[in-house]
């Protein structure tokens, strides 16, 4: 039974079916079958949040579960996101802050502050800071990152001066 | 680090996944949220020869209030309870309980079944199991069985579940309309494992206590519901009374050393919790900094 286990989803809109080991993470099924090599896989114990994904319109974490977990589910990565537009203003925000730098985190982190911007359209830092407190950066400090996020909320509710 | 290869079953019923452990037993692995054995197993101190799935059993999903019971099914992820009224509402301890288990994408998958058999003795969960007086449901091949939650935990990811049972739900009587409650924990970061907690409960009539049950974590290789409480209840409470408490609480504590926190820090911040839930219930500011005497 350490065999092949058949599934079918969606990733970012396109149907997908593959053969997969019960052993393999949805991150490795995104990052190593299907090359979406933007969900980066960092601690692989669900501490650094890199690899974080939307499944079913939930963040998770990808490498805390199975390719054979998500079967009939709906996945979007940060490739997925970013070639819809739909957190464009965010990234703009992250990149005129500079609220990146090696880029690592990157994508974990526009995962869960699109998260939480849907949720509360207008959180204070506080609240920025606890939505985050599951995703590491290395470089930042994460100073600039809650700044982008706390001007992208501003400017999405049109409350930017 | 990758999980070891291992061999998968998702369960189709409660009967399936329980057929699964009695043919497996202890070579089997229940899967639910994962959030909890996928990191032991990626880091190889897990191996099961067969992960049983039981994610898709909707029938364990799910909360309900009834005739004074708060029923919760052991799928019912952390942030189903975070946003429910009914928790909000019934159990508000529990509510801020999981605002700090991990962090919100960890709380998207993981679930309350989960927790409770994964026994972590720094997890919140099963400390407000003890506060809240619940009911451990498991069904396994002889049928169901009621376990109180102070025979539940057993020790360090130990619990009274046999390896062919399957945790199914948990059922907390409904506290008194009255009563309150405190939560805090101590943890380098929001949302890390804590250092020490304390999930207390409380019945506050002319200001003392009529009642109170006192959950810690991180205390010791299992949740303690402390016996200590008891010097606090029906007496009004001065310094003296609470001086007495802490070295009551100090005998029962029995903290681990680990990489956080050396065992004399513990009890320190035990101590600190202790008050600080007096004083809060109490409303008695006076009491806030008795823990430093």
């Amino acid at each position: 039974m350490t065999t092949a286990v058949a599934i079918s989803l969606s990733v970012n809109g396109e149907h997908v079916e593959a053969n997969v080991l019960p052993r393999l993470n949805l991150a490795d099924l995104l990052r190593e079958h299907l090359k979406l090599t933007g969900t980066h896989v960092g601690c692989e114990h669900g501490v650094c949040g890199a690899c974080t994904v939307r499944v079913n319109g939930d963040i998770v974490r990808s490498c805390l579960l199975l390719a054979v977990q998500v079967h009939n589910a709906t996945v979007e990565t940060i490739e997925g996101v970013s070639d819809s537009g739909e957190i464009a203003d965010l990234q703009t925000a992250f990149r005129e802050r500079n609220a990146l730098q090696c880029g690592f985190c990157t994508p974990g982190m526009l995962m869960a502050a699109q998260d939480l911007l849907k949720q509360s359209p207008c959180p204070d830092r506080e609240q920025i800071r606890e939505h985050l407190s599951g995703n590491y950066c290395r470089c930042t400090g994460y100073q600039a990152i809650v700044d982008a996020i706390e001007t992208t909320a501003l400017a999405r509710a049109g409350r930017l001066p | 680090m990758k999980a070891s290869a291992f061999a998968y079953a998702r369960a189709t019923s409660v009967a399936n996944a329980l057929e699964l452990l009695t043919a497996h037993g202890e070579r089997a692995k229940v899967l639910s949220g994962g959030q909890s054995l996928l990191p032991a197993m990626n880091l190889r101190l897990l191996a099961p020869e067969l992960i049983v799935d039981i994610g898709e059993l909707a029938e364990l999903r799910g909360i309900v209030v009834k005739g004074g019971v708060i029923t919760i099914g052991a799928l019912t992820r952390h942030v189903d309870l975070l946003k429910s009224p009914e928790i909000a509402a019934h159990a508000p301890l529990l509510t801020d309980a999981v605002a700090h288990v991990a962090h919100p994408a960890i709380r998207n998958r993981g679930t309350i079944g989960g927790s409770l058999a994964h026994a972590d003795p720094a997890s919140e969960l099963p400390a407000c199991m003890l506060t809240l007086g619940a009911t451990i449901i498991a069904r396994g091949p002889r049928g169901e069985r009621r376990i109180a939650a102070s025979e539940f935990f057993a020790g360090i990811y130990e619990t009274a579940l046999a390896p062919q049972e399957l945790l199914v739900a948990v059922e907390l009587p409904v506290p008194h309309k009255d009563s309150t409650h405190f939560f805090h924990e101590f943890a380098r970061r929001h949302g890390d494992y804590a250092i020490v907690g304390l999930a207390a409960q409380a019945l506050v009539r002319d200001g003392r206590f009529t009642d109170l049950r006192l959950g810690f974590f991180a205390v010791g290789d299992r949740p303690l519901l402390a016996r200590s409480a008891g010097k606090l209840v029906d007496v009004a409470i001065t310094s003296t009374v609470l001086s007495e408490a802490f070295s009551a609480l100090d005998e029962e504590l029995d903290p681990l050393e680990d990489h956080q926190a050396t065992p004399a820090m513990r009890r320190h911040l035990a101590k600190v919790l202790l008050a600080r839930c007096v004083s809060s219930l109490l409303d008695r500011p006076d009491l806030r900094a008795g823990a430093s005497a």
